[in-house]
């Protein structure tokens, strides 16, 4: 039996050159991530949790990222948006 | 005098602007009672008792939500016009490509616009101004989608056949009476039943397998309107998920009473969108002249891993199960999209697109990919096809085919556990026989039988002359084909003119 901490959750990004930043940012802040690449998609998944860091991915960007941006490079996901606040984006389930 | 310096305005968090700019925006109807003003969200047995407490996670503004679809669109059309430029078209993998692509705009443009018009309802008619709201921008997505989608492939009617009159097409011709059906079931549901039907089990449940696949192909076939403007609609299609989630949520959290509704909603609108999509699943592979992924690999990633191993244990906290019939859906990645194909092929003569048996190195990759099912099942059909074409001719299929009274689509499918006899149901209604492909769309038909025993079945109607004659030049004319539009590809006007733009290429080279 899975568990909400184990089951996965995931995001895929276009693959391109503003997005290699924040997969950057989310391998930096996500441990066990899982990274599969396709013709223009990159692909991340995790057991449990995903966490996008607004710092983490400005620090890498080197300019400013608004959360909002996330959707000019998101292609799908699975999860919940837990949060989406201005610092900080997380993909859980809830239950 | 003297004007003390202004501290500048503290910026307003996310969550204050989201709450300013929706909730509070919010007044509650003195003039009517809000029965009257909301008359549409009571007939479906759904219960609310606070609308308020409907979240949208994106935590969407007017003025972020237009900044960022006008950055989408700036984006989406800089592409478009270097591609008619640089006439990307003599670049893609094979003219046989586009014939994916004809039956994408055929089949899908129409019902984005269906979608846009249903969810300007649900923005007028929802009590609650969080999911007014999501509604609006998906409104105004799904248009964008509409015309994006008719605005990218244009470039490909100025070259191509099947691309014209995807309009007409769409509202006469027998395929596309399959996503046209499933439009009109869900537009004439009730707000909630709407909600879970396109919001959540296709947008959330399945869309995944419709987009990606077909995205990721375009990348890799070298269409980069199509992958451009997929990316571009995809980007609205994580929050289109969002919505359907926090519906489905919305609704099973309000009262347990409304958990049995939203349960077979989930097993009507999962068969019903699944049975769907084999069209894409025959698409992505016997279409694609560079494969990416077969269904069986999307399907096993994108549902049942993401879906059945996260989502459904995730709902099971309801009270919900995964959908009814899932498990024959699960049997039948093996099979369908050789089957859908098989139907697609025999037909061609009377379609907007040309199909044609799989090379030696396509049906190689249809064995890798089909160890079990392609060799001893599928092939054989193939190299009868090929005998055929080599004696000069071309298999046709020149009768009529009965259709599903739910999905539509041709009777081709098999019974559970034995792929080589035809799946055939029936039920009895008021005296009359109706015939279904499958016991999902059986199941469908018994619960609501008064809604399909309307359903404008082409076939049908060709036999009550509704369809511009007897003969089928006659039937293809009122559909708005042209002679050129269907066939095999091989030797077809597309495939001429490819290989004469090559050769000239190669030529001038």
């Amino acid at each position: 039996m899975t568990t909400t901490a184990d089951r996965p959750v995931g995001i895929d990004l276009q693959e391109s050159e503003e997005t290699r930043a924040l997969v950057d940012a989310i391998e930096a802040d996500n441990e066990d991530l899982t990274v599969l690449h396709m013709p223009g998609i990159v692909r991340l998944t995790k057991p449990g949790r995903l966490v996008i860091n607004q710092a983490s991915v400005e620090q890498r960007l080197g300019r400013p990222w608004e959360t909002h941006e996330l959707q000019l490079a998101i292609v799908s996901y699975f999860g919940h948006f837990a949060e989406w606040d201005d610092d900080q984006i997380l993909i859980a389930w809830d239950h | 005098m003297t004007v003390p310096a202004q501290k500048p305005a503290r910026k307003l968090s996310m969550k204050q602007r989201y709450s300013a700019l929706t909730h509070d925006l919010n007044w509650t109807p003195t003039y009517v009672p809000e029965a009257e003003a909301f008359p549409y969200t009571t007939f479906e047995g759904i219960k609310i008792h606070d609308w308020s407490k409907w979240e949208d996670p994106f935590r969407l503004t007017v003025d972020a939500y237009c900044k960022y679809q006008a950055e989408k669109d700036r984006r989406l059309y800089a592409v478009l016009d270097s591609f008619a430029q640089s006439q990307g078209q003599l670049g893609l993998s094979d003219g046989s490509y586009l014939n994916a692509m004809k039956l994408f705009l055929q089949g899908i443009a129409s019902e984005e616009y269906q979608a846009h018009r249903n969810f300007a309802y649900l923005a007028r008619y929802l009590n609650g101004p969080g999911p007014r709201f999501a509604a609006l921008c998906q409104s105004l997505d799904e248009l964008r989608h509409a015309q994006t989608e008719i605005h990218a492939l244009s470039h490909y009617n100025k070259h191509f056949t099947g691309f014209h009159d995807w309009k007409k097409m769409h509202d006469r011709v027998w395929y596309l009476s399959v996503p046209k059906s499933f439009f009109d079931d869900a537009v004439t549901a009730g707000p909630f039943e709407f909600l879970i039907a396109i919001g959540f089990s296709f947008e959330y449940l399945l869309t995944n397998l419709l987009f990606v696949p077909f995205m990721s192909g375009a990348a890799f076939n070298g269409d980069l309107p199509t992958m451009t403007f997929g990316f571009s609609a995809q980007s609205d299609e994580s929050r289109h998920m969002t919505l359907g989630l926090e519906a489905i949520k919305f609704m099973l959290e309000q009262d347990e009473d409304n958990v049995p509704i939203v349960q077979e909603w989930l097993d009507k609108w999962f068969w019903r969108g699944y049975r769907l999509l084999a069209l894409v699943a025959a698409m992505m592979d016997y279409f694609l002249p560079k494969r990416v992924m077969s269904w069986k690999e999307s399907f096993e990633l994108y549902f049942e891993q993401q879906m059945l191993g996260g989502l459904f244990p995730d709902l099971a906290y309801y009270g919900i199960r995964p959908p009814r019939h899932v498990e024959q859906a699960i049997e039948e990645k093996e099979i369908l999209s050789h089957q859908a194909f098989w139907i697609l092929y025999q037909f061609s003569h009377a379609a907007a697109f040309q199909t044609t048996v799989p090379d030696a190195a396509a049906q190689e990759w249809l064995t890798s990919a089909y160890p079990e099912t392609f060799p001893k099942l599928y092939q054989p059909l193939f190299e009868k096809a090929q005998e055929v074409m080599d004696g000069g001719g071309r298999f046709f299929n020149m009768g009529l085919p009965q259709l599903c009274q739910v999905c539509q689509i041709p009777m081709g499918f098999t019974e559970p556990g034995d792929p080589t006899t035809i799946c055939q149901r029936h039920s009895i209604f008021k005296g009359e026989r109706y015939d279904m492909c499958s016991d999902g769309c059986k199941w469908i038909f018994d619960r609501e039988p008064e809604k399909y025993v309307q359903a404008w079945l082409p076939v049908h109607q060709i036999y009550q002359g509704n369809c511009g004659g007897p003969t089928i030049p006659d039937v293809l004319a009122w559909y708005g084909m042209q002679p050129d539009d269907g066939g095999d590809y091989l030797g077809s006007a597309d495939h001429q003119a490819w290989t004469a733009w090559h050769a000239t290429a190669a030529k001038e080279g």
